[in-house]
């Protein structure tokens, strides 16, 4: 059996499954549906089993160099509680495990937002806007006056109207402008996916159904 | 007197002795060997690290150990470098091989506080030809960042402003906050599907209990399950990732309990669907033809799933509200939905709608801190732009710049 050409005509066969939602629900589209979900589910699985749980947990709680790490047994204890949730008279043990998650992702994103999304982007902003030509300067105008109008928008505590409202205005056009380039560039991406599963669908699998059939080379 | 130079392996590897054919000029045309033929009084020496300098790594959490060192030149190139590592036993133990021109290695597996002397050695077959002097050094933790102080003096002074502001409202006074389209449509959104007869469906995004999204994501949620049991609307919550199906449980749960409706809780309308961002996208796509939802919430964290939802749910009709902080994923919201909460507004949403001066509180602080932003930047940018043509501004500049330096 050529196992390429099965390749070829299952990739093909669930793309067009998958495309034909265009119309309307069907079963070929519920079909793709289902093999879709099952299977990446099933694969998620596996991968966390062991490119998560085996390495980063079983394979330093029993390290090869022998002796038993019991530190480890407290994420064990963790992920126990999670499955508590599956017997109803102990279900409440697993808020312990999800309150350990919340509030350690809570608080180690703190510091790497305030540092990324706040200190660096108020770094990159204080700069000379006298510099180079006119189109420099009214360059470093629109960044700056966008940042901070941009501020004034989300800003909660007053409400949008006078010299706040006019400022916001600013803020809220200039993030328009922004989001409808960032859509035409992320549609020109989108595009470029189409255009990579149609060739496909030209050049890989339509040359495969003479073949199939008998017919010519 | 002994000549070292400091080489880079590129120029290491040039001087390592050129092959024959490169040594003499072409036959016939008389030009000269173009290197000088090796003493011939004995075999030449073996290239040692020197200069060997061994140190804590600064602003870690212990563990580590950097050492840097020149590498002689004149010698024969040994084939790999050796770096030996020797504890106040005696043990001498070889933590690393590492290619001949190297002139750093950080040693990750080091005890805290007990000083290790490290010496490297040249290999040639395998075997030590030369060694290095020894350096010392013992590795430690520091609790404080040397290089982000900075930050920690502006976290407290808004963390500051935050609890007063908290304080302030649980005193009992009114904390303002302006109207958000999108939040005051939460209400009408349900209303709508209790009176079409329909489901609503409340989608978290694709990420995990870690992201700060998907947090206030959850709290919005709670919020709208205590309207959809109040108005008696089946709410249906396909996630992710199987620990915000957890969450979600229980935070739909607790919102039939506030409403007065655990009776009407259904566990099974709160879903893991898969890891997989399409296979996500494919499933909630078919729940959304199949159940017809009357209203839709996408609020968390999407990525490129965000407008084949968006779409689908404008194609079924669904009033849809959503919001997310991902700046690549906004534009598509607001093409496709009804109301978008944009950036901020959806860390925002929690306090407008629970009204709770805890959270009221918090959003008044971090207003004050982006108050203080715009006046830094503002000041900043003066400064900088008169400092080019009277430069003693340039030193205001700087420091504004440098208090937002994170190393």
């Amino acid at each position: 059996m050529n196992w390429d050409m099965v390749g070829i005509w299952l990739g093909a066969l669930t793309t067009l499954f998958l495309y034909s939602f265009l119309y309307r629900d069907n079963p070929f589209y519920k079909f793709a549906e289902h093999l879709f979900v099952g299977m990446s589910a099933g694969y998620w699985l596996i991968y966390s089993v062991f490119n998560v749980l085996i390495p980063n947990w079983w394979d330093r709680m029993l390290p090869e160099g022998g002796g038993f790490q019991w530190v480890w047994l407290i994420p064990g204890v963790f992920a126990v509680f999670m499955l508590a949730r599956m017997v109803p008279k102990i279900a409440g043990l697993s808020r312990f495990a999800l309150a350990m998650i919340v509030g350690t992702g809570a608080g180690l994103n703190m510091v790497t937002f305030f540092q990324s999304n706040a200190l660096a982007q108020v770094k990159g902003t204080i700069f000379s806007v006298a510099t180079g030509g006119v189109w420099s300067v009214f360059s470093s105008l629109v960044l700056v006056v966008g940042v901070v109008s941009g501020l004034v928008y989300f800003f909660f505590s007053k409400a949008h109207t006078g010299m706040t409202g006019r400022t916001a205005s600013v803020g809220i056009t200039i993030l328009m402008v922004a989001f409808g380039a960032s859509f035409g560039y992320t549609i020109m991406a989108r595009i470029s996916l189409l255009v990579g599963r149609v060739t496909f669908l030209l050049e890989d699998w339509l040359p495969t159904i003479p073949r199939l059939f008998g017919i010519g080379g | 007197m002994e000549r070292i130079w400091l080489l880079i392996p590129v120029l290491l590897m040039s001087t390592a002795g050129p092959a024959a054919s490169d040594t003499v000029g072409p036959p016939g045309t008389g030009v000269p060997a173009t290197f000088e033929a090796p003493d011939e009084s004995g075999p030449p020496e073996v290239s040692r690290a020197v200069d060997l300098q061994a140190c804590d790594v600064s602003n870690d959490a212990g563990g580590a150990v950097d050492l840097t060192w020149l590498m002689e030149t004149g010698g024969v190139i040994p084939d790999s470098l050796a770096v030996i590592r020797t504890s106040p036993s005696g043990e001498e133990e070889r933590i690393a091989i590492l290619a001949p021109g190297s002139i750093m290695y950080r040693d990750t597996t080091a005890s805290n506080g007990v000083e290790y002397e490290y010496r490297i050695v040249s290999l040639i077959r395998g075997e030590e030809a030369a060694s290095s002097g020894t350096a010392a050094a013992a590795a430690s933790a520091q609790w404080i960042h040397s290089g982000r102080i900075g930050m920690m003096v502006i976290l407290i002074i808004l963390a500051g402003a935050i609890l007063y502001f908290i304080d302030t409202g649980k005193k009992g006074k009114q904390l303002y906050i302006r109207e958000i389209a999108g939040l005051a449509a939460v209400d009408d959104a349900v209303g709508r599907a209790t009176e079409m007869g329909k489901p609503v469906l409340y989608i978290p995004g694709i990420m995990d209990m870690d992201d700060i999204q998907t947090i206030a994501s959850m709290v919005i949620l709670g919020r709208v399950a205590r309207k959809t049991a109040e108005y008696g609307s089946p709410l249906l919550v396909p996630t992710c990732r199987s620990v915000v199906m957890s969450v979600s449980q229980e935070v739909v749960k607790e919102g039939y309990l506030q409403a007065g409706r655990p009776d009407a809780y259904n566990k099974e309308h709160i879903q893991y669907l898969t890891d997989d961002q399409f296979g996500y996208a494919a499933g909630v796509d078919g729940i959304m033809v199949r159940e017809k939802p009357a209203a839709i919430f996408l609020l968390g964290t999407f990525y490129a799933e965000s407008l084949i939802l968006a779409e689908t749910g404008r194609s079924v009709g669904a009033i849809q509200i959503s919001g997310t902080a991902m700046p690549s994923q906004i534009p598509f919201f607001v093409a496709a939905c009804d109301y978008t909460l944009i950036g901020e507004e959806l860390f925002a949403a929690s306090a407008y709608l629970s009204r709770e001066p805890k959270l009221l509180g918090s959003l008044k602080g971090q207003d004050a801190a982006k108050l203080f932003f715009i006046v830094l930047i503002v000041l900043g940018v003066v400064a900088a732009t008169i400092g080019q043509f009277w430069p003693p501004l340039n030193g205001i500049a700087e420091f504004l710049r440098d208090i937002v330096t994170v190393n």
